[in-house]
């Protein structure tokens, strides 16, 4: 299943927090985190390989990053 | 293209580099375990623009209006400058207000904790241990949900704002520079004796302040968040970076001689222990809710970033009610209305803790 986190607008620590809890919900395992800073990306890659899971590919646009994380 | 700061030797090296040139700032003529600290800086430029008037803390920190441009410069090349805000100004406002507070009652920020610690100044320990746990607090709001909302995309002039008033100032720092003896120089106020009275050259202090921003902005560097995210996410990543810049700062105090340990007789410090520990349990807290320490918030608002903005401008007239209302603490101890302070801080914090969620 494939789940989206929209944490746009929003910063540290809430992207990743909002992701973590989607991989602790363990229902998906594929999930699109939209962010706007270049920080937030970083961070939730970050976190996302902490716990196993693979950041396949990141687009830009609209001064949105899509990061799409998959189930390691 | 891959942001070298951003990884774990980056961001290790980040640290080190502040770790040393902050003691090196000291040697060369800043206030002793004071090379930078955040909090004492912003203070002393709301002196030095007389918007408080307590005579040993005012001049106008070339370092702080480096750490707003330097981030300006990395974002700009890097296409980060991003012009942003509405999430809670008044909120924000408020923490970084109190947030200034609670370091004037401790004498210090974040960043001069670890720059005490690491010139053996043991009264930093308590400081240390309130920091972590007014962050430790503001963790627990955060798992309940606790949010201050989205910001939203600002036209460009707004991002400048912030760059404009630091280049305002660093003009007012050439047309009126101190004069020998006078403690006025136009309408800047200098301090003749005391911490304010010392500071290293201005062209040492601008390219620091310039080069700590560059990287700063690039590696995300934060004291606060160092600690959130060892607590939130067990995370060391942005931790490595705090702990590189207390032994890089030891080394060099070691190296320059400027290591003394101890409690008693340390430089702009007090030795009232619970006092230290309160002050930093509302900093520590008010910067967690807000999202990033003193430092991070000048590096966002070099970067566009509105609402840290605002939270600076709190720290601002958080100074000048700290030393106008006696709340700010001096070597001798902490001001008479110190305890009403912190209490008073704790108590919004917690009401903003508890109140703010948004979806």
């Amino acid at each position: 299943m494939k789940t989206t986190v929209d944490a746009r607008g929003l910063s540290c620590p809430q992207p990743v927090l909002m992701t973590l809890d989607e991989i602790k919900k363990n229902t998906a395992d594929e999930i699109l985190v939209l962010v706007d800073t270049d920080a937030s990306k970083e961070n939730v890659s970050r976190a996302a390989q902490s716990r196993g899971w693979q950041v396949a590919r990141i687009t830009e646009e609209d001064d949105t990053y899509r990061l799409e994380l998959k189930k390691g | 293209m891959k942001n070298l700061f951003a990884t774990r030797w980056g961001i290790i090296g980040v640290g080190a580099f502040i770790g040393v040139i902050a003691a090196l700032l000291q040697y060369w003529g800043n206030p002793g375990n004071m090379g930078i600290c955040v909090a004492c800086f912003v203070r002393d430029i709301t002196g030095a623009l007389g918007l408080h008037r307590a005579g040993v803390v005012q001049y106008l920190r070339p370092e702080i209006i480096g750490f707003v441009m330097g981030s300006l410069v990395a974002a700009l090349i890097f296409k980060e400058f991003r012009p942003r805000g509405g999430s809670a100004p008044i909120i924000r406002f408020l923490l970084g207000a109190f947030a200034m507070i609670g370091a004037l009652v401790f004498l210090g920020c974040p960043w001069r904790a670890m720059l005490r610690l690491a010139g053996g100044d043991w009264n930093a320990v308590p400081g240390l241990i309130g920091l972590v746990a007014g962050i430790w607090i503001g963790t627990r709001f955060l798992k309940n949900g606790y949010n201050l909302g989205r910001t939203h995309k600002f036209p460009a002039g707004a991002g400048w704002i912030m760059p404009a008033f630091a280049c305002g100032f660093f003009l007012l720092l050439l047309i009126y520079p101190q004069v020998e003896g006078k403690d006025q120089s136009g309408v800047l106020f200098y301090s003749l004796k005391g911490p304010g009275a010392m500071h290293a050259p201005l062209l040492v202090s601008t390219i620091v302040g310039l080069l700590i921003g560059f990287i700063a902005q690039r590696s995300r560097f934060c004291t606060m968040g160092a600690f959130r995210d060892l607590i939130l996410f067990k995370q060391i990543h942005l931790f490595s970076g705090v702990i590189a810049l207390i032994i890089f700062a030891f080394i060099t105090n070691l190296v320059v001689k400027q290591f003394h340990p101890g409690f008693a007789g340390q430089p702009v410090a007090h030795t009232m222990h619970v006092w230290n520990a309160l002050g930093m349990v509302l900093a520590g807290l008010a910067f967690a809710l807000a999202g990033g320490c003193p430092g991070r918030q000048l590096f966002l608002s070099g970067e566009g970033d509105t609402d840290a903005a605002i939270f600076v401008i709190g720290m601002v007239a958080g100074a000048a009610f700290a030393h106008n209302f006696g709340l700010a603490s001096s070597p001798t101890g902490i001001g008479p209305h110190g305890l009403a302070a912190v209490v008073i801080g704790l108590a919004v914090c917690a009401v903003i803790g508890f109140t703010m969620k948004q979806k």
